[in-house]
C-alpha cells in the first residue's frame, strides 16, 4: 500500500502531504517529510527512482519543478507505483490544462479532491483517467451550483 | 424574491466583507521576502481566523477553513480548526461537506478524541441519497478509521458493498479493507460479498478493488485463502484477456491493457498458488502467456513481468517457467534503466534463496560487480546484499575485493554492517587461513573505527589457533600498517586493538626474521610491500607509547596498550622493561577506575618472583570457540 504521498518543490517547498495510515504522530511526520524530501532532492538525475528509507521505500519522479513521491510498502511493486504516480500527474494534467506548480498552489485543495479519488486507504480505486475526471467535475458543478443559488 | 432572503445575502455578503481571500493569503505569502516576514503574515492571518471561528459566523466558515488548510500545509500549527471542519461537515451544501472532510482528514488522524464526533456526520452521509456524499463519507473513513470508527461504521460499509452504484462499491470495497486492517474480527462479514465483486468482469475499477480487497483478506486469513482458490480460473480468465489484448481506450497504458488490474491479479494469485499444486497448475500457462507477450520496451510492461517473476517464483510453477522468470531477472540486470536495474537486484535477493542452483545466477556475476560499483546508493546497497548471499569459495576473491572498496565510500552506518558480514563470509568460504587474515586486516584498516568487538575477538581468535608463521606474519603486518603514522588509519580504534593484542602476545615473533619467506611475497595487500623491516624493541615501545599518548586513544585502547606492555616485559631486555614499568606508572593515578586498577596490579607484578612473574605472563593458550563470549577482553583472562 502507499503509506503517504508528498508534493515537493525543487526548492524543498512541500505542496501536498496526504498519509494513508495513522503509524506517526503529527511530530514524526513532519520529521519524514523533511528527511524524505532532502534524501529525493539530492538524488542525481540517472540514479533510480527507489530508495529505501527505514521499512519503506520511496519511489519518486520529478516532473518539471515538482517531485512527486510515494512511500510504499518494502514488498509493493515500485514500477507501478511509478504508473500511479504518472497516472495523478496525467489527471491533474488534464484537469487544469498543461498544469504548473502555481496551479497547484492556489488550488491545493482540487489536487487534493483528485487524489481521494484516484486513491482510497493507500490503494488505487481506479483504472480509468477519464471516469476520475468525469466524477471530479460533476463535483465541481455540483458545488458551484450550490454558489449560483444562493447568490 | 422574498425580501428577507435578500436581507440575508446582503448580510451575508456584508459579513464576509473584511475577510482576506484564500488567493490573496496565498498570494501575500509568496510575496514574503524572508522567514520572519512569512512568520508575521500567518501569525496575523491565524489570530484573526481564530477569532472569526470564536464568532461562530457561518457565511466565512468556509474561506477560513481553506485559508487553515494552507497554513496548516506550510507547517503552522492548525488543531484549532478541527471543530469548524466538523462545522463544515455537517452543512447541507456540499461545497461545505467536501472541504470540511478534506480537512478532517488533513487536521485529524485517528489517535484524536475529535474523531469519535465525525462518526454521526459519516453515518448520516453514508446513508445519504447523493453518491458524491456517501463518496466523500467513505474516502475519508478509508483513509483516517480508527479501531473505534471501524466497529462502529462497518455494517454501514457491508451495506454499500452490495449497492447499485458502481462509484460506491468500488470505494466501499477499499473502505471495507481498511476496516479489516484496523479491526481483523471483522473480516467474516465482508468475504461473501467481496467475492462477488469478481463476478463483474467488464468493470475494471470494481475488479481492481476487490481483488486489492482479497489480497489483503488472504493474507489475514487461512481460510478465506483456501475458500478464495475457488476463484483462481477467473482470475486466470480475467487475466487472459488483458494479455490478449482486448483493447480498450479507457484502460490502455502504453499499449499495456490495464496494468494496475494486471499487477494485482498476478499478486492474488501467488498468494493462492504458494504452496498449492493444484491451484498452481491452472496458472502456469497464463503465467508464461504472460512472460511472453507483455513488451518490455516501457516502464509499464516491466512492472507487470517483475509481478509475474515474483508469482513465478513463489508457487509451485513448472520448472520451464523458471527458468523463464530468471532470464526475465538477467534482462532485467543488463537493462540501461536503473529502476530495472535496481528491481532485478532486490528480486534477485529474494529468489536466490528459493533457487536450488544458483549456477544461474552466478552468470551474472560480473554485472553484479560493477553495481557494487555504482554510485547510486540503492543500486549498491542491493548489490552488496546480494554479493554476499552468491558468495562461495569460488568467488570470494574476487566478490570480496569489491567489496572491500565499496567498503571505503559506504556510510557508517553500513561499514559496521558489511565489515561484519564480509569477515564471516571469509571465515566460512575461505581459502586458506593466510588469506582471511589478510581480508581480516583490510577490513579493520578500512573500517576498524565501526567494527563491533566480536568481529574484533573472531580476528584474536584466528590469530591465536593459526599457526607460529602465520601469527608473525599478522604481527608484523599489523605492526607495519600503524607504524606508518597514517592518520586515518589510526583513528580505527579496531585496528588499533587487534594490533596491541598481537604485539603484546607475540612481539618475540615480530623481532625474529620471517620463519616462512612465502608469506611475505605474494602479499595481495599493496601498502604492504615497502616496509616489511624487522623492527627493533624499542621502536615497538614507541609506538605503544606513541599510540597511548595518541589522539585516537580511548579507555579500551589503553587498557589493550597496558596489558601489551606488561606483557611485553617478559620478552625484552632489562633496559626496555623498565621503561615500560615507567610507563605504566604514569596510570597510576587515571582518573578511569578500570585503568587505575590495572596499572597498580601490573606495577606491583614487578615484586613477584621471576619465575612466578614469567609464569603469569606467558602467552595464552590457543583460544577455542567455546569461549566465544568469554574472550571478549583478554584482560579478564590476564588479571
Amino acid at each position: 500500500m502507499i503509506n503517504f504521498m508528498l508534493l515537493v518543490s525543487r526548492q524543498g517547498k512541500v505542496r501536498l502531504t496526504k498519509w494513508f495510515n495513522s503509524n506517526w504522530t503529527t511530530k514524526e511526520r513532519s520529521k519524514i517529510v523533511k528527511e524524505v524530501s532532502s534524501l529525493v532532492l539530492s538524488r542525481r538525475t540517472k540514479m533510480c527512482n527507489v530508495i529505501e528509507y527505514k521499512e519503506l521505500k520511496i519511489v519518486y519522479r520529478r516532473y518539471a519543478s515538482l517531485f512527486f513521491i510515494a512511500g510504499i510498502d518494502a514488498n509493493d511493486n515500485e514500477l507501478i507505483c511509478l504508473e500511479v504516480i504518472h497516472r495523478y500527474v496525467e489527471i491533474l494534467d488534464r484537469y487544469f490544462g498543461n498544469v504548473c506548480e502555481l496551479d497547484l498552489i492556489f488550488n491545493f485543495n482540487k489536487a487534493y479532491y483528485i487524489l481521494d479519488e484516484l486513491l482510497i486507504a493507500g490503494e488505487l480505486q481506479e483504472p480509468s483517467k477519464k471516469a476520475v475526471l468525469r466524477v471530479i467535475t460533476q463535483q465541481d458543478s455540483l458545488a458551484e451550483g450550490e454558489e449560483y443559488s444562493t447568490q | 424574491m422574498d425580501t428577507s432572503v435578500q436581507l440575508k445575502q446582503i448580510q451575508s455578503f456584508v459579513n464576509k466583507l473584511g475577510v482576506m481571500r484564500l488567493k490573496d493569503l496565498i498570494k501575500a505569502v509568496r510575496n514574503c521576502k524572508t522567514a520572519a516576514d512569512e512568520r508575521a503574515v500567518i501569525a496575523k492571518e491565524s489570530a484573526f481566523i481564530r477569532t472569526q471561528f470564536k464568532e461562530e459566523n457561518n457565511d466565512t466558515r468556509h474561506i477560513n477553513v481553506s485559508k487553515l488548510l494552507y497554513i496548516f500545509m506550510l507547517g503552522y500549527p492548525a488543531h484549532f480548526g478541527q471543530i469548524e471542519c466538523l462545522k463544515l461537515v455537517a452543512s447541507n451544501k456540499f461545497s461545505d461537506k467536501r472541504l470540511g472532510y478534506l480537512g478532517i482528514m488533513l487536521l485529524l488522524d485517528e489517535n484524536q478524541e475529535v474523531l469519535t464526533l465525525v462518526t454521526n456526520s459519516l453515518k448520516n452521509d453514508l446513508n445519504h441519497s447523493n453518491m458524491f456524499n456517501v463518496g466523500l463519507a467513505l474516502c475519508t473513513l478509508g483513509n483516517i478509521s480508527s479501531v473505534e470508527m471501524a466497529r462502529d461504521l462497518s455494517s454501514e460499509v457491508e451495506k454499500l458493498l452490495g449497492n447499485s452504484n458502481t462509484y460506491i462499491r468500488k470505494k466501499a470495497a477499499l473502505c471495507a479493507l481498511r476496516i479489516i486492517r484496523k479491526v481483523p474480527d471483522l473480516l467474516d462479514n465482508y468475504v461473501i460479498r467481496a467475492n462477488k465483486l469478481l463476478n463483474e468482469e467488464k468493470n475494471h475499477a470494481i475488479l481492481l478493488t476487490g481483488t486489492t480487497l482479497l489480497i489483503e483478506m488472504c493474507q489475514l486469513s487461512k481460510n478465506v485463502l483456501n475458500d478464495t482458490r475457488k476463484n483462481v480460473p477467473r482470475l486466470v480468465r480475467i487475466l487472459r484477456n488483458l494479455v490478449n489484448n482486448n483493447y480498450s481506450a479507457e484502460h490502455d497504458v502504453n499499449g499495456v491493457s490495464d496494468p494496475f488490474l494486471q499487477v494485482q491479479i498476478l499478486r492474488l494469485l501467488r498468494l493462492l498458488g504458494h504452496n498449492n499444486v493444484e491451484a498452481s497448475d491452472l496458472m502456469n500457462d497464463v503465467l508464461a502467456q504472460v512472460a511472453t507477450n507483455t513488451d518490455n520496451a516501457k516502464n509499464v510492461g516491466n512492472s507487470i513481468l517483475y509481478e509475474t517473476v515474483l508469482t513465478i517464483m513463489n508457487i509451485e510453477s513448472e520448472k520451464s517457467l523458471q527458468v523463464m522468470a530468471i532470464n526475465i531477472l538477467g534482462r532485467f540486470l543488463s537493462n540501461r534503466d536503473n529502476n530495472i536495474k535496481y528491481v532485478a537486484l532486490t528480486t534477485l535477493c529474494q529468489v536466490a534463496s528459493i533457487l536450488t542452483d544458483s549456477s544461474s545466477l552466478q552468470r551474472h556475476s560480473s554485472t553484479i560487480i560493477d553495481c557494487i560499483k555504482d554510485t547510486d546508493i540503492s543500486i549498491r546497497k542491493r548489490a552488496i546484499d546480494l554479493a554476499f548471499i552468491l558468495m562461495n569459495r569460488q568467488n570470494i576473491r574476487v566478490l570480496a575485493r569489491e567489496l572491500l572498496v565499496s567498503l571505503e565510500t559506504t556510510t557508517n552506518e553500513e561499514k559496521s554492517k558489511i565489515s561484519r558480514r564480509l569477515c564471516e563470509c571469509a571465515n566460512r568460504y575461505k581459502p586458506n587461513k593466510r588469506w582471511e587474515i589478510d581480508t581480516v586486516c583490510r577490513v579493520l584498516k578500512i573500517a576498524g573505527g565501526h567494527v563491533e568487538q566480536d568481529v574484533i575477538n573472531n580476528f584474536i581468535r584466528l590469530i591465536s589457533t593459526s599457526s607460529t608463521e602465520l601469527q608473525q606474519y599478522a604481527t608484523s603486518k599489523l605492526y607495519n600498517i600503524l607504524n606508518k603514522k597514517n592518520d586515518t588509519v589510526e583513528s580505527q580504534e579496531g585496528l588499533q586493538l587487534a594490533t596491541i593484542w598481537c604485539i603484546g602476545e607475540y612481539c618475540d615473533l615480530l623481532l625474529q626474521s620471517p620463519l616462512d619467506d612465502s608469506l611475505a611475497i605474494n602479499d595481495e595487500d599493496e601498502t604492504n610491500n615497502s616496509s616489511t623491516e624487522i623492527p627493533s624493541e624499542t621502536e615497538v615501545i614507541d609506538l605503544l607509547e606513541r599510540l597511548i599518548e595518541g589522539s585516537h586513544v580511548t579507555n579500551k585502547i589503553r587498557q589493550y596498550i597496558l596489558i601489551a606492555l606488561v606483557k611485553l616485559t617478559n620478552k625484552l631486555s632489562s633496559n626496555c622493561r623498565d621503561r615500560n614499568n615507567s610507563i605504566i606508572a604514569k596510570y597510576k593515578t587515571n582518573i578511569n577506575l578500570e585503568i587505575q586498577q590495572r596499572a597498580v596490579e601490573f606495577s606491583s607484578l614487578n615484586n613477584l618472583n621471576d619465575d612466578i612473574r614469567s609464569v603469569v605472563l606467558d602467552r595464552m593458550p590457543a583460544l577455542e570457540n567455546t569461549k566465544e563470549k568469554k574472550s571478549s577482553s583478554s584482560s579478564s583472562n590476564v588479571s
